[in-house]
């Protein structure tokens, strides 16, 4: 009798019609954060480029005195407004000239320029000026009047950098601190308290630590310096309330990486003697660096972009100072007080604060590329 | 400070995990300069013995230690000794070496310099590499961090960590288990010199690494009564133990039968 071979198992491959859609769907989630960050850079980028690239015309606040020929190149204007500028172009209706020279109220005009045909304008019309936001200016400008077609970003940056300096120096040594307390001295039942208080603080609505800064810090402030050193809206009482903002921010990220540090590296240093702050501050704390470092960084980008602290508490309108009791806009309060008015599409003011946006991007940009670095550099690998 | 007979001695020491007995009725006197191994199955409470030895079970909170520990003649379990101090006295090496991610220099200082050492680092650093026989292999590296070694030279790099704070004792805690053959190798001709300034205490799951390196060996194992408590079955020198052993428990194991 023949021994009956037993079946073959199939093993021809099988199309898994589930796994295929949701490795589908995973893909095209982080596809679509792809996208999202794309466009914003793209948007960013393209109003940005409107503001530096293109010509635009602010009024100059001189009407004609009287009508003028098209051949006419001296004539006389109004004297109210800012000073025109020799060597500026000026524009009346559709036609652009170029200053020549300047006396009083008599200006001289090389007509017809840019192409522009020269023609016959009537008394009363008013000069526009060009403005051709470049990037030095932006760059290096210590005042920020778009609307006398200053553009310059240092006051906006300076209140920024200052909020979040505050903000930093009041986070990295508290939150170390507590993240220190929770990872190395604190027992399982305190740290299961105290956690969840810490992580309510990072629920807190900003607005609300606007106000807190404003009706609580402020005159806090006020009080120990004096009403005649702190304004009413100053920096430091936002940077103290943006510090404590990103307070649990700093803890939780810092306390995750303590907490990673393996035992045996502290069983090690207690093995010599060590005590418990010696193995905490010179063996725990170095091993966790990258990830403590990361942490900062991370925060520090998220000070800098923190609004709504800034623009209830630390002040409406762009002042170079490095005054921290002063009242000064920072770069995030700014967009939101001007994005917040009444402007038309396309003029410079709305322009202007996709430049200033696109900064914003570019510097929390570069911390955390920073940060990757510092995680990549530092990094101690654990088994 | 060789004013006691032993350098440790333990009377009744009970170790409990929570509510949990792991240990109980332990009674060992461990010489002065030698090697006493502690051997036994998997989960009869060698480490924990080990660890009580420098009171490196109290990191742990649950855990909770009774009877008494004389070291050099001191309860080290009296209310007024500071376990920061016993540690000092007590070093130890651990069963994954576990450098600290500094430089090998700093490996060495650092542990000294905790304690007070205010003489010579760079001396104190080579004697202790030296003491260690990893001298010859880093000297020209110190400043490369320890954990860039291969695992047997951590290990090493471990040991001269301890002896750099000179200590009494060095508990060993199953220090070659994630070495190769080489390098357990150099880790147990290494024990050999140092048993002749410190007393040494190696837990090892390995009974030829027992039988090839300690003077004494202790062996523990499970009760019988069904409480997996750990206890203390038989201790002699080494040569008997594994030649003629007193327990059929102990013969048993050692020949291989469980464990």
């Amino acid at each position: 009798m023949a021994i009956p071979t037993p079946p073959v198992a199939p093993l021809r491959r099988r199309t898994r019609i589930h796994e295929v859609i949701i490795q589908g769907l995973l893909f095209l989630c982080g596809l679509i954060s792809i996208f999202v960050t794309t466009g914003i850079i793209y948007e960013l980028s393209k109003e940005a480029y409107l503001f530096f690239g293109y010509q635009q015309w602010l009024p100059a606040h001189k009407p004609l005195v009287a009508d003028i020929a098209p051949e006419q190149t001296l004539f006389e204007v109004g004297t109210q407004g800012p000073a025109l500028e020799v060597g500026s172009h000026y524009r009346i209706g559709d036609e652009i000239m170029l200053l020549e020279a300047v006396d009083g109220a008599l200006v001289q005009m090389q007509r017809g320029a840019q192409q522009t045909e020269p023609i016959a304008h009537r008394a009363g019309l008013t000069l526009s000026r060009e403005v051709n936001p470049n990037l030095l200016e932006f760059l290096t400008g210590t005042a920020w009047e778009p609307h006398n077609g200053r553009f310059g970003i240092l006051p906006l940056l300076n209140s920024t950098l200052i909020v979040s300096s505050i903000a930093i120096l009041v986070a990295l040594p508290l939150g170390l601190a507590t993240a220190i307390y929770l990872s190395e001295y604190a027992t399982p039942t305190a740290r299961s308290r105290l956690k969840p208080i810490l992580e309510i603080l990072a629920g807190v609505p900003t607005v609300v630590y606007g106000f807190f800064a404003l009706t609580f810090m402020t005159p806090l402030l006020r009080a120990i310096f004096g009403s005649g050193v702190v304004e009413i809206y100053n920096m430091a009482s936002a940077g103290i309330v943006v510090g404590i903002l990103i307070l649990p921010f700093v803890s939780t990220v810092s306390e995750d990486a303590l907490s990673a540090v393996p035992r045996s590296l502290r069983e090690a240093a207690y093995g010599l003697g060590a005590t418990r702050l010696e193995t905490a501050i010179q063996i725990v704390l170095p091993a966790a660096f990258s990830g403590i470092a990361a942490a900062v960084i991370l925060a520090a980008s998220r000070a800098i972009g923190e609004t709504m602290v800034v623009a209830i508490a630390a002040g409406a309108g762009p002042n170079f100072t490095f005054n921290p009791f002063k009242a000064a806009e920072t770069m995030t309060g700014h967009i939101a007080r001007i994005s917040g008015g009444d402007l038309s599409y396309d003029s410079l003011d709305y322009n202007s604060i996709f430049a200033v946006g696109l900064m914003l991007f570019l510097m929390t940009l570069v911390l955390n590329i920073i940060s990757q670095r510092i995680v990549r550099r530092f990094r101690e690998v654990y088994e | 400070m060789q004013n006691s007979t032993y350098a440790i001695e333990t009377k009744d020491l009970a170790i409990f995990y929570g509510a949990f007995q792991a240990v109980g009725n332990v009674n060992l006197e461990i010489e002065h300069h030698k090697i006493t191994a502690i051997i036994g199955p998997s989960g009869c409470g060698k480490s924990t013995v080990l660890r009580a030895f420098n009171r490196m079970n109290e990191l742990i909170p649950s855990v909770s230690t009774k009877g008494v520990v004389l070291f050099n003649g001191h309860n080290i379990y009296e209310r007024d000794v500071d376990p920061v101090e016993v540690r000092r006295h007590v070093g130890m090496v651990f069963q994954k070496p576990n450098p600290f991610p500094k430089s090998i220099y700093e490996n060495i200082a650092w542990g000294a310099r905790i304690n007070g050492y205010t003489g010579n680092m760079d001396e104190l650093v080579e004697s202790a590499l030296r003491g260690a026989a990893l001298w010859d292999e880093v000297h020209d590296k110190l400043d490369q961090s320890g954990t860039s070694l291969s695992g047997g030279q951590q290990q090493r790099l471990c040991i001269a960590r301890a002896i750099a704070v000179k200590p009494d004792i060095i508990l060993m805690d199953e220090p070659c288990s994630a070495l190769d053959p080489i390098a357990t190798l150099r880790i147990e001709e290494l024990m050999y010199d140092l048993a002749r300034e410190y007393t040494i205490i190696i837990v090892t799951h390995n009974m030829q690494q027992a039988a090839r390196v300690s003077d004494y060996t202790a062996f523990f194992s499970l009760s019988e009564d069904g409480k997996r408590t750990g206890q203390l079955m038989e201790y002699g020198d080494t040569k008997t133990i594994f030649t003629n052993p007193g327990r059929k428990i102990t013969e048993d194991y050692i020949t291989g039968r469980f464990g």
